[in-house]
């Protein structure tokens, strides 16, 4: 375990908070890069992923891309896209491909959480006399939040990961001290990083988690959504 | 598209080289989550233990996996086995929760008629539970072969060549067509094995086909 020790060593070393790329500089760029993201992402395919789980058109288009979506190999999109894009944009073309890979599970959690609402509670929505849109903002909604919830989870793990992959293209994030450690054969470092990023990862796992359970309304119990 | 046409070869060699990488974890994530996937759903206490276990080492970033696996495997941290390994990892990851879900839509009803003809559990398990599981499970090798095919291009960082090498050589050298071609290879090759799992399924379980 001699590995460990020296990679724990290496994450609280006070070099880390100097030097080219300090050590809170990259987990805040990491955190910056996923919040922004997902945010846009969720901007985008929130309201298109209610819109299709309350009138039930274009969920096959939906199905199809989140499907298509697994298929696709996330460092490749970003390197693709920075070239594409230019690699004095590689910020603008990393944020870019981050958004692509955020939209289909938060959408597929969208709409499923919608669609997921028990038909009789909807009908007995519109009974009452609600609009459309009442419907959907008071009782489809709220209802989905949990699924919901459960894409914004797995959109955000998914673009932790690749922002660490983008490390490979801008000497940013924690995935950066890995490529260079790669290079550099600095296994302290490879490790100590990759230690840091695991515990980022599982920490915002775990705030969804509470914030799944959280946003369950009173006397509901809603089912989770599928991984990804 | 003349770059493409020039490295036909390269394609070729790399698709074949990716398929070997690929087909490993696929297979073995299969055979390990059946008796995981089987403890989750038989027993209570493992049901929540190994589900929450599986679900934080998929939450694991790849590149940090294959950081963290050498010191533990003893294994060189440049080599093939580490990719399998973590690609297995995530196979496993994915598919315990499908074979555990694929369990429990067994019909309790059905399980108790097989007891009441005499099934033994070894018997009732590989004759009656798993093949009426199996519809659920092949979701979910369905799910697990696109993902490990799509992460295995992850391998080229620690330099393992397969279809990753054209996303890292086209980056370096600023061939659009080149990282294009890699992401176009592994999403094609992505959905004929995903395409081929259907048809297999088809074939062993040829009570799901619908209609005829």
């Amino acid at each position: 375990m001699g590995l460990f020790g020296d990679a724990i060593a290496w994450i609280f070393s006070p070099d880390r908070q100097t030097g080219s790329l300090p050590l809170s500089e990259a987990i805040g760029t990491h955190l910056a890069f996923t919040v922004v993201s997902v945010l846009i992402a969720a901007a985008v395919a929130v309201p298109a992923g209610w819109l299709i789980g309350h009138t039930g058109r274009g969920r096959e288009v939906a199905v199809a891309l989140s499907g298509a979506a697994r298929a696709v190999p996330s460092f490749g999109l970003v390197l693709l896209l920075v070239l594409v894009l230019g690699v004095t944009h590689k910020v603008g073309a990393s944020t870019t491909a981050f958004v692509l890979l955020a939209i289909p599970p938060i959408l597929a959690g969208a709409y499923s959480g919608v669609e997921a609402v028990d038909r009789r509670v909807v009908d007995g929505a519109r009974s009452v006399g609600m609009t459309p849109a009442q419907v959907l903002g008071k009782v489809e909604v709220p209802l989905g939040l949990p699924l919901l919830i459960g894409g914004l989870r797995s959109a955000t793990l998914q673009v932790v990961a690749t922002v660490t992959l983008a490390g490979y293209v801008g000497s940013w994030g924690l995935g950066f001290y890995i490529v260079q450690g790669i290079q550099i054969r600095n296994f302290a470092q490879i490790l100590g990083a990759a230690l840091v990023i695991v515990v980022l990862a599982v920490v915002l796992d775990a705030l969804f988690a509470i914030l799944e359970r959280l946003v369950v309304p009173a006397g509901v119990s809603a089912r989770r959504a599928p991984e990804n | 598209m003349t770059w493409v046409l020039n490295n036909l070869d390269l394609i070729g060699r790399l698709t074949v080289e990716h398929l070997r990488q690929s087909a490993i974890p696929i297979m073995l994530g299969l055979a390990l989550s059946i008796p995981a996937g089987w403890f989750a759903f038989r027993f209570r206490l493992t049901r929540g233990l190994l589900l929450t276990f599986v679900g934080l080492l998929y939450t694991i970033p790849s590149l940090a996996l294959f950081a963290l696996l050498p010191p533990l495997l003893g294994i060189s941290f440049l080599s093939e086995v580490n990719l399998v390994v973590a690609l297995t990892i995530y196979a496993v990851a994915i598919m315990t929760r499908f074979v555990a879900d694929a369990l429990a839509s067994v019909e309790p009803s059905v399980r108790q008629a097989a007891v009441a003809v005499g099934y033994g559990a070894w018997q009732r398990f590989w004759r009656v539970d798993l093949p009426l599981a199996g519809p659920v499970v092949l979701a979910g090798l369905r799910v697990t072969a696109v993902s490990t095919i799509s992460l295995a291009t992850v391998g080229i960082l620690i330099g393992i060549d397969n279809l990753g090498y054209l996303f890292t050589n086209g980056y370096q050298r600023q061939i659009v067509p080149e990282i294009l071609a890699g992401v176009v290879a592994v999403v094609v090759i992505a959905l004929i094995v995903d395409g081929l799992l259907v048809l297999a399924g088809r074939a062993l379980m040829p009570w799901t086909r619908k209609g005829s």
